[in-house]
């Protein structure tokens, strides 16, 4: 029955979202109170009936239900219930549920909120209404998550045990909220361009903040697994699957900041526009990359042409549309706003400048060698030393320039005085830079600059909490000092494990020992161990530092029965300040095994500054939603 | 990458992996040092997203050892590339080279840039030409 219920939610769910789309987006032509109200009460009624399905599903999931494919796939009766529920958007048809559930929770949000007026919003609902269905068709015809099995097979194939980790049990829900939060700016400026109501970017506002939080601590996940799970202490590795995530985050940055200088003085108001398409596009290409087939890699769960195929025309609709509407409409939206060179306008300008080259660099890198491939047969490679040579400097620049645009005025700003207050966070900078170079060893310019810029950075920061005192909250200027400082602490942990890493190799058996960076590593052997659906190799190894025994580490293989795969689970301690990291290898001859270390400075910072750019976001979050509420009350009351 | 690793533990080759204190390690640390650089700079062809130096896959072990055997025949950095290029093409490359066929791509970024910063001066000018009072400062934020 589970299948069955999850099925026909699913289809009422797609009737509720044609009636959304037709009744959002007439109700917001016609300035229909009646069509506004069906289209939120769709809005509401399409998120319960795919809850109910994606609900039906995990279900199905948790009781081992082998009669439904998918199920029977991508589950185990020994796998713990953590994850039987990731395990829900641990393949594709599961994830695009996934991604159609939170698509449906945004649209309820937009449809209660009621942000920027009636005919905005049901503009807004409209437009969701029609990715809703897009996306549900989509799950129908070519990723079917209800398709029953018969006979039903006594045990279920499993699940990946890469992908049996919490780290990845969050990781997608948390990208899914980033990519798909998009789709609330993508709608809403859909809406302004069909309503013309300018006031959109305020409207927006939230559900941009909160997509954009989410896609920082979701790519900080996947970098912070992939450093922990993989086993050899690597976070970033320019993978085009990583690239797609990071494309949406450069493009959603600026438009959080060009949203800004619309909103505030009617500056950049197309840009804007452009920007809410560009990112949501953005997302949908990520989508397509990942999910079509055209790269290889644990996130490209079964490959079928045809649903590739099916997302490129969704794409084709989505952004060719939302493209012909900006250039039909977009110049009537313009109000050409003054502002002189030294204002907060051409600060935020510089920044989407820079973030758009950023942004370009990445697609080009990610996308040339497919391209290249498909048009002349070559292969080429592009990696890290290529975004080393392209992106970083783009990305530095833009560092540098940060901490200026909060101290600068809109309209008019005052560039000398801007210069004075940030001195001392000059002066603090000038100080790390000294410091590094006197006391690490490599000495490099790159991590002298790398630690300037990052000093530079969050000294700004601080200076800027100081001089506005309590009003900071208030004034959203914590929420720019918390998210630009944690670009710094970013910085510093990247700059730390890429420069100073040590790494040794050994082959060890009992009681020998190794030497890395100061710890000497005992190996006391290696002993069998179970989980509830594998067996592992548990190696015992105690780490001593000036003869004191400080730690004792079990870094594991796990070898899955079920799976037929094996993975490396990581022993790490960390002191914020470093990370002492242990890989298991494999048994060379009896008793002897390979141990791979590495002392990572620093790496930590990279995702506590994620974290504290998140943090960021919340503020500026919970300040706008705070700000929001009495206005909301103002926008209620006109009428049509 | 991470379909390489993922091949990496089915396979579970036991093999010989990086900074193994590897039998033919070279003797002179500057030029073990400048093997390590050119690993670094040259894809495992078997594991895609990993260098040389990274990837656990029997060819990578065996480009390793190549690429020692070389710097101890002399050869020069560009050279030992050049014919590992010859043999497997530019996809061994982590960098691609700037030749006619990559030129879009190693351009991009910079234009991007340029392009950018010239649409970013006359914005500038124009808001500066623009009548005051033009769009009210709204909002509270």
């Amino acid at each position: 029955m589970t299948g069955e219920i999850g099925q026909l939610a699913l289809c009422l769910a797609l009737a509720l979202a044609l009636v959304l789309a037709i009744s959002g987006i007439g109700g917001a032509r016609l300035g229909a109170a009646g069509a506004q109200a069906i289209a939120s009460s769709s809005a509401a009624g399409m998120l319960v009936f795919i809850g109910l399905a994606f609900g039906a599903l995990t279900y199905a999931s948790i009781v081992s239900d082998f009669s439904i494919l998918n199920v029977a796939q991508n589950s185990h009766t020994l796998k713990p219930l953590i994850y039987k529920i990731s395990g829900v958007w641990g393949n594709h048809e599961g994830s695009m549920l996934l991604w159609v559930l939170v698509l449906a929770l945004y649209t309820a949000a937009i449809a209660f909120s009621r942000r920027g007026g009636a005919r905005l919003t049901s503009a807004a609902l409209g437009v969701m209404g029609m990715l809703a269905a897009a996306f549900i068709l989509f799950i129908l015809f070519t990723s079917n998550p209800f398709l029953r099995l018969d006979p039903v097979p006594f045990e279920g194939a499993g699940l990946n045990p890469l992908l049996q980790d919490f780290g990845l049990a969050v990781h997608p829900p948390m990208l899914y909220a980033g990519y798909v939060g998009l789709s609330a700016s993508f709608a809403y400026a859909a809406a302004a361009l069909i309503t013309q109501e300018r006031d959109w970017a305020r409207a927006a506002r939230p559900f941009m903040l909160t997509a954009w939080i989410a896609l920082t601590l979701g790519i900080a996940l996947g970098s912070w697994w992939a450093y922990y799970e993989l086993g050899w202490g690597g976070f970033w590795f320019w993978d085009p699957v990583e690239n797609a995530s990071l494309m949406p985050w450069l493009v959603a940055t600026a438009l959080l900041h060009s949203a800004l200088a619309t909103e505030r003085t009617g500056a950049f108001r197309s840009w804007s526009l452009l920007l809410a398409i560009a990112a949501f596009s953005l997302s949908l290409i990520g989508t397509f990359l990942v999910r079509s087939g055209v790269l290889s890699s644990v996130h490209s769960f079964a490959n079928d042409p045809e649903r590739g195929f099916f997302i490129l025309v969704l794409i084709g609709g989505a952004v060719g549309g939302a493209l012909a509407l900006f250039a039909w409409r977009a110049p009537s939206l313009d109000g050409g706003a003054s502002f002189e060179p030294a204002s907060r306008e051409t600060a935020l300008l510089l920044n989407n400048v820079f973030l758009a080259a950023a942004a370009a660099t990445v697609f080009v890198g990610t996308l040339y060698p497919l391209a290249l491939d498909a048009l002349t047969g070559t292969k080429i490679s592009v990696g890290p030393p290529y975004f080393a040579i392209t992106f970083a400097p783009i990305f530095i620049a833009l560092l540098i320039l940060v901490p200026f645009g909060p101290r600068l005025a809109w309209r008019k700003g005052d560039l000398p005085a801007a210069l004075r207050t940030l001195a001392p966070a000059l002066g603090i900078a000038l100080v790390a830079a000294a410091v590094i170079l006197a006391f690490t060893a490599p000495r490099t310019l790159a991590g002298c600059g790398a630690f300037a810029v990052a000093a530079w950075l969050i000294g700004a920061s601080a200076i800027e909490v100081r001089e506005r005192g309590l009003g900071a909250f208030q004034a959203g200027a914590l929420a720019s000092a918390l998210a630009h400082a944690g670009l710094g602490v970013t910085l510093i942990g990247i700059a730390g494990t890429t420069l100073w890493r040590s790494e040794a190799l050994e082959v060890l058996g009992p009681g020998e020992s190794m030497n890395i960076a100061g710890y000497t590593l005992r190996f006391d052997g290696v002993k069998g161990a179970h989980g509830p659906n594998y067996d592992a190799a548990r190696a015992t190894v105690t780490v001593l530092s000036g003869g004191w025994t400080i730690a004792v580490m079990h870094p594991e293989k796990r070898v899955f029965p079920a799976e037929g795969q094996d993975t490396v689970e990581t022993a790490i301690r960390t002191t914020i300040v470093s990370d002492l990291y242990l890989a298991l290898g494999d048994q060379r001859e009896q008793g002897r095994w390979i141990l791979r270390a590495y002392v990572n400075p620093l790496a930590p910072l990279i995702w506590l500054g994620a974290l504290v750019m998140a943090l960021g976001g919340f503020a500026a979050l919970w300040n706008r939603l705070r700000v929001a509420r009495p206005a909301s009350v103002a926008v209620a009351a006109p009428a049509e | 990458m991470i379909r390489a690793v993922l091949a990496l533990f089915i396979v579970l080759a036991a093999q010989t992996a990086q900074a193994l204190p590897a039998p033919d390690a070279l003797a002179d640390p500057a030029q073990e040092a400048r093997a390590r650089a050119l690993q670094k700079e040259l894809r495992c062809l078997v594991c895609q997203g990993e260098s040389l130096d990274e990837s656990n896959a029997s060819l990578a072990v065996d480009l390793r050892h190549l690429i020692r055997d070389r710097i101890r025949a002399g050869d020069s950095n560009a050279q030992i590339k050049d014919f590992l290029v010859s043999r497997y093409g530019d996809f061994i490359l982590m960098n691609p080279p700037f030749e006619s066929r990559t030129y879009a791509l190693w351009l991009t970024p910079f234009v991007v840039l340029m392009l950018g910063a010239g649409i970013a001066i006359w914005v500038v000018i124009r808001a500066r030409k623009s009548p005051p009072g033009d769009g009210t400062l709204t909002g509270a934020g």
